[in-house]
């Protein structure tokens, strides 16, 4: 037996032992994310249980290293690893922007002792944090971000303001981009700062949104004291840091909108539970969804296949983030299609799918909009003049 | 656990193909040959041959090179991208496939034929306008210890000047596939160039004999033989698209970036931007189709139909993109015959037809995905 196979086995019996019953529905609806956090309210034991169980062997952030809270593994074990919960169709014991975002970002700037600060918490679940980049006047136009930190020595006093901060108001901790130079050019006067939220000058409001729930938020900073050791990178090189954190963002967004990566239903079969006999043209559209999306899965595998290989595809984040988020809105319009007059109702017999469908209105906005991927795709792919 | 990566080896094959091609069969080459009303070049085959291409899926005891499903569409794509004419699909693809099928010494001797570049092959399938080997009607019918072939094929791709022909014929309990010379008695044929200047051919077959010995496989059976075959076909078709996408998609960068209108690079202006980047996009996420359909056939044949038809049915798509934009994109003269974009525009058609059209592989991935 290779180790690769020893891996599996294992893996499966202590998946069997330690995913409780409840855990195994694979549902990734808002209501069935483990989010965490300090003010983390579990919906059951069983999430409890399976966030510490997991937390406890690394497998919260499966590829992270074992000293950070990971479990070490590599390509070809993470692979095993998602097969094997994909087949027991177990939940993510637990998400967050912690391990999506500024996790890697961690990994790749933070010193040593940033990593042991802040990896560790973040893998257990224990705090939860939120991302302070785009400001009222700074949404494609990322870099013009005007929130401004003045040095005091030993600390920087942050006043302004922050917009579309998703789940601020559930979160503990603000990872931001803040100007600390404003005679520098746009890019090269921003640091990444990561800033408590408990702190009496931080206040955040939330948004409505058009899909009715409030996940975005508006944050306000007011003489907020940010000590030096609390920046990642280099002092007004936080735009490297930015950047290299959305191509995570972009991935994520890509991949987890649509449940694209793998393991996914059938479209078709997801219709199905609606319409007994679709429709001819719907049926040709779903079609061609699916085709897509099992083709986008097979991109994001190949990706991760090439980064492990030392083939850089440094700008294929912008095109996943591209075509995934832009087929996760086709595939929601296929859904209300299928839903007919069932799905047009905030909590009806469908549940909150026209909820669900205006979400993904988002998902080609947030991360840099679709306009803006493809003018990255434009400049660095394919060379074209600016 | 194979990888959704080129190798070393695929790359260095890749870089090699793309040499020889540039110079013994770039564009220009395929332009004199439509232009002299020729649709085959034997010495081209033969060097090609001499390569290991024509073996590529040839076992090594039967003289070939068994590089594998993978490595055949990494030739093919190259093909594609300087629209090179070969009898590659049809023969080194498609032909040898079903060969392996069968472990005879007639069908490793046909191999070796192949591999060497004597034999060429083609697939006599369609009957009708759309590709549907199941609607076979072409008969076979028992006679003494053998059978009578009455019946029409079309758009037999390579046809005209195969030496043998696989005929997929209708026994009495099935579907039966015929591996017999292009020249027997009472096989008649007209030529149908195609608008890609490509040679294939409509076939009749009046009172053809054949014997137990021209039956590949088992009789009733053609598909455990034709299965895999038609795949690999589908498959190298699309890495061949998907090639052309890629050479046209090159020419169209290229122009943005020289040609001026305005006063400036058209390439400058955010239209055409937006457009050429989502096109490489879609470029990209059938190349991983691509490669996803060469490592199924390569490590797991018998389920890799999924795969197959993601790819043909991506591949279909971005191609009928990357050549509607191209002939956009370069404006008016991308509508004259001396401009090449045109011809890449004629070979996605007649590729988008070829072994299953977009509808076609678009059901078989519902059938499989279950709706």
């Amino acid at each position: 037996m290779s180790d690769l196979d020893t891996f599996r086995a294992e893996l499966r019996v202590w998946l069997e032992e330690n995913c409780p019953k409840e855990m195994r529905d694979g549902l990734m609806t808002e209501e069935a994310i483990c989010w965490g956090g300090k003010d983390w309210i579990f919906t059951s034991d069983a999430q409890k249980d399976w966030l510490d169980r997991a937390a406890a062997k690394g497998y919260t952030v499966p590829t992270w290293p074992v000293e950070y809270g990971g479990a070490g593994l590599n390509r070809d074990q993470e692979k095993v690893f998602h097969e094997e919960m994909a087949r027991l169709n177990a939940r993510v014991p637990l998400q967050s922007f912690g391990i999506w975002m500024l996790g890697p970002a961690l990994l790749h700037f933070g010193s040593h002792d940033q990593k042991l600060a802040y990896l560790p918490p973040i893998a257990r679940g224990e705090v939860r944090w939120c991302q302070g980049y785009s400001e009222p006047g700074a949404g494609s136009d990322l870099a013009n971000v005007q929130t401004h930190g003045e040095d005091k020595g030993d600390h920087w006093l942050v006043n302004g303001q922050k917009i579309w901060t998703s789940y601020a108001d559930k979160a503990s901790q603000i990872f931001a981009l803040i100007r600390t130079d404003r005679e520098a050019p746009k890019h090269k006067g921003i640091s990444f700062l990561l800033i408590d939220m408990e702190d009496p000058g931080v206040e955040t409001r939330p948004i409505q949104m058009i899909s009715g729930i409030s996940p975005f938020c508006e944050t306000f900073f007011t003489n907020v004291k940010v000590p030096k050791h609390r920046i990642v990178g280099e002092e007004n090189r936080g735009w490297d840091v930015a950047k290299y954190l959305l191509t995570h963002e972009r991935e994520m967004i890509s991949g987890g909108a649509g449940g694209l990566a793998g393991g996914g239903r059938a479209l078709g079969a997801v219709l199905s539970d609606t319409m007994e006999t679709l429709d001819a043209t719907l049926r040709a559209d779903a079609m061609r969804c699916e085709i897509d999306t099992l083709a986008i899965g097979l991109t994001l595998e190949r990706y991760k296949d090439q980064a492990e290989a030392g083939q850089g595809a440094g700008d294929a984040s912008a095109m996943l983030k591209y075509m995934g988020t832009e087929l996760n809105k086709q595939r929601h319009e296929l859904m209300m299609s299928a839903g007919g007059s069932d799905a047009l109702e905030w909590e009806g017999p469908l549940g909150n799918r026209a909820g669900d469908w205006l979400r993904t209105k988002a998902n080609s906005i947030e991360g840099g909009t679709s306009e803006v991927m493809l003018s990255i795709v434009s400049r660095r792919v394919l060379g074209l003049p600016a | 656990m194979s990888k959704l990566v080129m190798t070393e080896e695929e790359t260095m094959l890749a870089d090699m193909a793309r040499g020889f091609l540039d110079g013994a069969a770039p564009v220009s080459k395929f332009r004199e040959m439509r232009d002299n009303g020729k649709t085959h070049d034997p010495a081209l085959w033969k060097e090609m041959a001499a390569m290991g291409w024509a073996g590529v899926l040839v076992p090594e005891e039967a003289g070939g090179s068994d590089m594998g499903f993978a490595a055949a569409n990494v030739i093919a794509g190259e093909m594609g991208k300087t629209l090179a004419v070969s009898p590659f699909l049809s023969t080194a693809v498609i032909a040898a496939t079903a060969l392996r099928q069968v472990s005879d010494a007639r069908a490793t001797e046909a191999l070796g034929r192949i591999a060497s570049g004597e034999a060429t092959y083609a697939l006599a399938i369609d009957e009708g306008i759309k590709f549907n080997p199941e609607g076979t009607q072409l008969e076979a019918a028992a006679d003494g210890n053998g059978f009578r072939l009455n019946g029409k094929k079309q758009f037999v791709v390579d046809g005209a000047l195969a030496d043998r022909l696989l005929v997929l014929a209708r026994t009495e309990n099935g579907l039966t596939l015929f591996d017999i010379p292009a020249d027997r008695d009472g096989v008649e044929w007209d030529a149908a160039v195609t608008i890609d200047a490509r040679d294939t051919a409509r076939f009749s077959f009046e009172n053809v004999e054949a014997t137990g010995e021209d039956v590949l496989g088992a009789v009733d059976d053609a598909m455990t033989v034709l299965k895999p075959a038609i795949e690999a076909g589908q498959a190298a078709l699309a890495a061949e698209m998907a090639g052309l996408s890629a050479g046209a998609f090159d020419m169209t960068v290229g122009y943005l970036k020289e040609r001026k209108q305005f006063g400036v690079e058209i390439g400058r202006f955010q239209a055409l931007q937006h457009r050429a980047a989502h096109l490489w996009c879609e470029i990209e996420v059938t190349a991983s189709a691509i490669l996803n359909a060469g490592r199924m056939l390569d490590s797991d044949p018998e389920s890799a139909s999924l795969a197959v038809s993601i790819a043909k049915a991506r591949a279909t798509d971005t191609a009928k993109l990357a050549v509607i934009e191209g002939v956009q994109m370069h404006g008016g003269i991308g509508m004259t015959d001396a401009y090449d974009m045109g011809f890449y525009m004629k070979r996605a058609r007649v590729g988008a037809e070829w072994l299953g059209d977009y509808s076609y592989h678009a059901e078989k991935v519902a059938a499989l995905r279950g709706f």
